[in-house]
């Protein structure tokens, strides 16, 4: 399954970031596992050292197992001012999770960002690629009952 | 070409070419700018920020170690700004540091201790920050601990670009970045060879030889066993620097002085066995060369480069010689032919060998290196550890009265100590196949083409009967590689290797350069200890390995002849394929011959 996505692109290691996205989103569980990284290092001809450095340097890469929607909440200065900080606290409760963590039922995985750009709505989450913006306690539960409710 | 340009270094002129950068043109006028990530044998990682100088025309300090000097530049080395500068950086680094210096390996010989204590810095100017991570005690050649490094980034450099290995990396950013493997699978899982350049060139104690001294130590003062050594070639010549003596002194004798101080049972010679491998590898190379073959025949004595071969080549496993390293050729005779000789019982016998490098520590584990029944070598101590041995045992090395070994698989040749430096195995191997192809003595014993530090060496040596026989040596991985690329392309290509014959050391400068030897071991002191090889071997009364009698003898008595069954059960071996990403054993490269 790695290899047939890493043969979309041409094997060039300009190509390792789009490659590395492209396997996190087919992986159910939304990140890259070893085995994915042995087989990219063959495709492309770079070390498996290198790869890992790439994948730790950015957080938008996981090098763990994740939940089937991924949450990233922005903790930058405007979302902080807006409250951030009490939104975080209210997912942790009802995930039952720390910042990092997934849920046991495997639906959430809890984690923090760097600006969204609509600092405007702050403060602003994202569940995989959709933005939530001007969250209040209330609003983000009825946001993960929704969720849940969908399965 | 580089342009000559004037600088100013705190008042100084200085006339230095362009290509230079500030820290260099100042090394080269004795003008000692702090430094901590910086050395001189590698490309500059400008990490740790400490080298800042004044540079005329820059509102802000500059970095020394990767700022060019430039025509008419004025630099100031010292201010008030740049000191208070300096402490703070290191006082930073100290904060985040497992600060155990008495008992650190690293103690004396540490680079940060010594900065820490020429800038006066205070220890607990700030207070400690310091997330204790579990250190990486996985590999049996190497530990690494986070808690000690300063990420300046050298051992990533080394093992990256100098050895082409790609074992370790930077992991995550900002206060979060730190040195490891991918996945942080640990040194043994990952494709480490072991070769241990990481350690030499660590500043501090994060990089390590895991220590065997405490086992040695049990063994010698167990009276129920007989414990042997063996000590490589490079040994002699890298032990006295750290009493006192001159660089690349030549101490054989107090060597074995030493030893026997320490209470080793036995004091033998791996240059012993460097002779008899030759015997070994240089007629398996004349059967090859006389069969037409047009593989070439590699040497295969480093184990950083085995395991090398075995991860990124086990396609040309076939063209490594089967001969075991000389080390591990000694522990197989010690726990048969010298057990049966003197009639001891080999469960009795602990087998020690002292090498300069920490590979060797991975080689002596492997599963196939019990070819007497035992483990062959029991422990394996690199020159640092035998260093602190013999500090610890109270010896005043540089006053040592010389004493011989004793007798029997101690005797050696000039070629067996060559061995040492990059090249010798070569020479001391072109010396003997000439005879073995032509029954002829080769009359102008040094091969001055497979000498000195030149990273590919190539040499044509005419053998009459032969023809011109092509030889390559390659030292250190990267260059390992260069040489290896092009025998599988000439193999591929037109179905003949570019040599006959090729050398590759893992470590540069070969095995005086190796992993275990003492701190500060940079190229030039590589390069003055491999001298001092050639010079003994210019000093030793037989220096053709087929003339060593020892060697003689124990092919009478015990082996038959060279390439004999017994010397192919005991003294040769075969190879493995390995992951990349792993370095586990994934198959079987070549089989053991019977
Ligand atoms: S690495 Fe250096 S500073 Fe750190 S404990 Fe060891 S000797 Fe001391
Ligand atoms: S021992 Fe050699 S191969 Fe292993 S990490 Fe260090 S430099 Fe790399
Ligand atoms: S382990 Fe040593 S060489 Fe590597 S980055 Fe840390 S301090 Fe530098
Ligand atoms: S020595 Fe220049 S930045 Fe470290």
């Amino acid at each position: 399954m790695t290899l047939e996505i890493c043969q979309k692109y041409a094997p060039n290691k300009d190509n390792l970031i789009q490659i590395l996205h492209d396997v996190q989103d087919a992986h159910p569980q939304h990140y890259i596992s070893p085995e994915a990284v042995d087989v990219i290092a063959e495709y492309l001809g770079v070390p498996a050292n290198h790869i890992y450095g790439v994948l730790t340097f950015y957080t938008m890469y996981s090098t763990s197992p994740r939940g089937k929607n991924i949450i990233r909440l922005c903790e930058s200065p405007p979302c902080y001012i807006k409250g951030s900080d009490n939104i975080l606290r209210k997912l942790k409760v009802l995930l039952g999770v720390q910042t990092g963590g997934t849920s046991k039922d495997g639906l959430f995985t809890l984690e923090l960002c760097a600006c969204l750009g609509v600092c405007g709505n702050a403060p602003v989450m994202m569940i995989n690629e959709d933005v939530y913006g001007d969250l209040t306690e209330e609003k983000v539960e009825e946001i993960i009952e929704r969720i849940r409710g969908m399965k | 070409m580089a342009k000559i340009v004037n600088v100013f270094i705190d008042g100084h002129h200085l006339e230095v070419p362009d290509t230079m950068t500030i820290i260099e043109a100042a090394d080269k006028h004795g003008i000692h700018i702090p430094r901590l990530c910086y050395h001189p044998d590698l490309p500059p990682t400008a990490n740790c920020g400490v080298c800042v100088v004044e540079v005329s025309g820059n509102p802000t300090p500059k970095r020394a170690c990767c700022t060019p000097v430039a025509e008419g530049m004025k630099i100031v080395t010292n201010s008030k700004k740049l000191r208070s500068y300096r402490k703070t950086l290191v006082e930073m680094i100290l904060s985040n540091h497992d600060v155990v210096c008495p008992t650190c390996a690293a103690n004396n010989k540490c680079e940060l201790q010594t900065l820490s204590n020429n800038l006066g810095v205070d220890p607990d100017a700030l207070p400690c920050i310091l997330d204790k991570k579990e250190v990486d005690f996985t590999s049996p050649s190497i530990i690494r601990d986070v808690n000690k490094c300063i990420a300046c980034g050298r051992c990533i450099t080394v093992c990256n670009e100098v050895q082409t290995v790609y074992a370790l990396t930077f992991s995550e950013r900002g206060i979060d970045a730190h040195v490891d493997t991918a996945f942080a699978n640990g040194m043994a899982n990952s494709p480490c060879v072991n070769c241990g350049q990481c350690t030499v060139y660590c500043p501090t104690g994060a990089l390590r030889e895991k220590s065997e001294i405490d086992a040695v130590w049990e063994a010698i003062l167990d009276p129920d066993k007989h414990v042997v050594v063996q000590e490589a070639p490079a040994i002699r010549v890298s032990l006295g620097e750290e009493f006192g003596m001159p660089l690349g002194s030549i101490t054989a004798k107090k060597m074995y002085a030493a030893l026997r101080k320490i209470g080793f049972d036995a004091i033998m010679d791996t240059n012993f066995t460097a002779d008899l491998t030759i015997m070994e590898e240089g007629t398996e190379c004349v059967t090859k060369l006389k069969a037409g073959e047009k593989r070439p025949l590699i040497t295969s004595c480093s184990p950083g480069w085995i395991k090398f071969m075995e991860t990124y080549y086990p396609d040309l496993a076939d063209c490594v010689s089967t001969a075991k390293s000389p080390m591990s050729m000694f522990g197989v005779l010690a726990k048969t032919y010298y057990a049966q000789e003197r009639g001891i019982d080999p469960a009795k016998i602990v087998s020690v060998a002292v090498m300069p490098c920490t590979a060797k520590k991975f080689e002596a584990r492997r599963p196939e290196m019990r070819d007497s029944g035992f483990q062959d070598v029991d422990y394996v101590l690199t020159t640092r550890e035998f260093l602190r041995m013999i500090k610890e045992a109270g010896i005043d090395f540089a006053k040592i009265q010389d004493e011989d070994a004793d007798e029997g698989m101690s005797f050696y040749t000039g070629a067996g100590t060559i061995f040492g430096a990059t090249g010798g195995v070569m020479e001391a191997a072109i010396r003997s196949a000439y005879t073995l192809v032509t029954g002829q003595e080769l009359d102008n014993v040094d091969i001055q083409a497979v000498r000195g530090l030149e990273g590919v060496k190539e040499a044509t040596v005419n053998v009459p009967g032969f023809g011109d026989l092509r030889v390559a040596v390659a030292h250190g991985l990267s260059n390992a590689r260069k040489v290896m690329d092009r025998v599988r392309e000439g193999l591929k290509t037109t179905g003949e290797s570019p040599w006959h014959f090729i050398e590759i050391m893992a470590c540069p400068g070969g095995c005086v350069g190796g992993g275990g030897q003492p701190y500060g071991n940079d190229i030039a002191s590589r390069a003055r200890r491999g001298l001092a090889l050639y010079e003994e071997d210019r000093s030793l009364p037989v220096r053709k390995s087929h003339h060593n009698p020892e060697v003689v003898r124990i092919y009478e008595r015990f082996l038959g002849s060279p390439n004999s069954e017994l010397a192919h059960k005991l003294l040769h071996t075969h190879y493995f394929k390995r992951s990349v990403y792993t370095g586990q054993v994934t198959g079987e490269a070549t089989h053991k011959h019977h």
